[in-house]
């Protein structure tokens, strides 16, 4: 029994590291920019959760409320001003200054939070868990983390596929030069495609306070499980970043079940190991 | 500003030079089209054609007094402001978005959201066989049925100017003629329009006037009917 709970809590697991890859996944496919401070921006999203909820006291799942929008508008402002100008047909700057700018966030973070771990306390709902039979728990928060992510693969999904905003990000990513014909200004549409990537962001950092303790340290961990889930899963398609989450945090907890330090060893060795069989993932793009 | 008491100019260049880096490609182009009609641009590969429109449309910036849409210098505008003013382009190569669908291709067209007759249900009924395939993805159709949707796609913006980078090239014959023959109800409903053309014959026939480029720099203007075939070989060739 204990085998098939570690199974179940990997699978909820993935649902977090999935949460961490789709705005990897969203901007590498929209502008093809890697952002290598993509773990270091939930860290920083975790730290804001942590900020607004001791400042009104109110439970960090409903912080969301508060940090997604800030985060968006961050994303915003952060691909205007700064990621813009790195974009081109060289691929070096956008990584140069991605990089930069995690180690601004670590440095600010450790500035103005130390660098001892906190934690969120989600309170009540943390200890809740429905009994499965046959013994096994299934605790409520993290199934209800799973069920939000995937939630939010689905509306990421439909957004990139069904709507307006989605159009745009696919015209551009395929033709920028002829997007700007149809009337779309590019800069203000990766402003958009990196606004949605820090929204996704934002609960993905709440979601890993609440889970573990995190310091200003923990995002380049983070980043390389995003990578890790994107690549999995295949580029470019979203629920093969959900498939890809969930077999990383399967196997890293067969692997932690086995002996429990080799928790991320064996997440690794998943990763790799999909990486030489099928070295474009799992489920390469399907459009549609 | 407007200070010529000429006929109504939709678009006016005026010493245009335009650079790709350091490599200069046009020297000096003028020239100007009135509301209502349409021009042809000539002249031989690299002359600098697709160039003029790269620029008129804002994919190339230049100084903003170069170029001027009515009374709006546009020269140093981007691509996007432009579109949102009434240019739009069916580009050479026709370049679809191939992850768009037929429609999607099409509804992005009238992104700019410009009222006019121009709506998805005009243009399927241009060229209906678009409305048969509009789940399609672009690149599954035949080069013919993708030139189509790229002029739908441009008409769907209502464009005040319509600027066409040879739209024949690579097309069989036939084909060339079907969207030859559904031009005039594209442009004959006021629109001013400009014409990049390889194929001289039809360049002349549907146009007002007609400039030849040779190697950057304007090498023949004239009106449609006046202008001989010595006159253009001369002007396209250089001998
Ligand atoms: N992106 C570019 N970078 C550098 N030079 C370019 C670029 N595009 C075109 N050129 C050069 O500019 C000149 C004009 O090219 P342009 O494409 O405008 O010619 P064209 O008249 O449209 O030719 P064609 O009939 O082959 O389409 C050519 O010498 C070409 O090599
Ligand atoms: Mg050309």
């Amino acid at each position: 029994m204990d085998w098939v709970n570690a199974i179940i809590q990997g699978i909820l697991l993935g649902g977090l590291y999935a949460l961490f890859a789709a705005g990897l996944s969203l901007i590498f496919g929209v502008m093809r920019l890697v952002n290598i401070a993509h773990g270091d921006l939930i860290v920083l999203a975790a730290f804001l959760g942590l900020t607004v909820t001791t400042a009104l006291g109110i439970n960090p799942l409903l912080s969301i409320a508060i940090v997604a929008p800030v985060m968006g508008l961050i994303g915003y402002v952060l691909q205007r001003v700064v990621l813009n100008r790195t974009l081109g047909d060289d691929i070096l700057p956008p990584l140069l200054v991605t990089f930069g700018l995690s180690v601004i966030i670590q440095n600010g973070l450790l500035e103005l939070y130390s660098a001892d771990p906190q934690k969120m306390s989600a309170g009540a709902i943390e200890t809740a868990s429905v009994a499965l039979p046959g013994g096994l728990n299934l605790g409520i928060l993290p199934l209800l983390m799973f069920v939000t992510a995937v939630l939010i693969i689905g509306a990421l999904q439909w957004i990139f596929y069904r709507s307006a905003w989605g159009r745009a990000f696919r015209a551009t990513s395929d033709n920028q030069d002829i997007a700007q014909l149809m009337g779309l200004n590019k800069s203000h549409v990766f402003g958009l495609a990196m606004a949605l990537s820090l929204v996704v962001v934002a609960v993905a950092g709440i979601f890993l306070g609440v889970r573990t303790s995190f310091d200003p340290s923990a995002g380049p961990g983070r980043l390389i499980f995003g990578f890790e889930a994107v690549i999995i899963g295949g580029l470019g398609n979203l629920w093969g970043t959900l498939a890809g989450g969930i077999i990383l945090g399967v196997s890293q907890n067969i692997g932690a079940q086995i002996n429990p330090g080799w928790q991320l060893l064996a997440g690794h060795i998943a990763f790799l190991v999909i990486l030489a069989v099928r070295p474009r993932g799992l489920f390469p793009r399907i459009d549609g | 500003m407007g200070s010529k008491p000429v006929p109504e100019a939709v678009l006016e260049i005026d010493g245009l030079d335009s650079f790709y880096g350091d490599f200069q490609a046009l020297f000096g182009v003028s020239m100007r089209v009135e509301r209502g009609e349409v021009v042809a641009v000539i002249g031989a590969n690299g002359a600098g054609k697709s160039t003029l429109m790269r620029s008129v449309t804002g994919l190339l910036t230049n100084r903003p007094e170069m170029v001027r849409f009515g009374t709006a210098q546009i020269g140093a505008l981007r691509a996007d402001q432009i579109a949102h003013m009434g240019i739009a382009m069916v580009p050479e190569g026709r370049q679809l978005f191939p992850s768009l669908s037929v429609e999607e291709n099409l509804i992005i067209g009238g992104q700019a959201g410009r009222p006019g007759e121009w709506t998805l249900d005009a243009v399927y009924s241009l060229f209906p066989v678009l409305k048969e395939r509009r789940h399609q993805a672009s690149t599954s159709l035949s080069g013919g049925q993708q030139q189509m949707v790229a002029i739908g796609r441009a008409l769907m913006s209502n464009p005040e100017l319509l600027l066409f980078d040879e739209i024949s090239l690579g097309l069989a014959p036939i084909i060339i003629k079907t969207i030859y023959e559904a031009l005039p109800d594209v442009i004959g409903t006021g629109m001013s329009a400009v014409l990049v053309e390889q194929d001289i014959t039809r360049a002349v026939d549907i146009s007002d006037r007609v400039y030849c480029l040779q190697e950057g720099r304007v090498s023949l203007e004239g009106k449609s009917g006046e202008v001989s075939r010595e006159e253009i070989s001369k002007a396209y060739f250089g001998v």
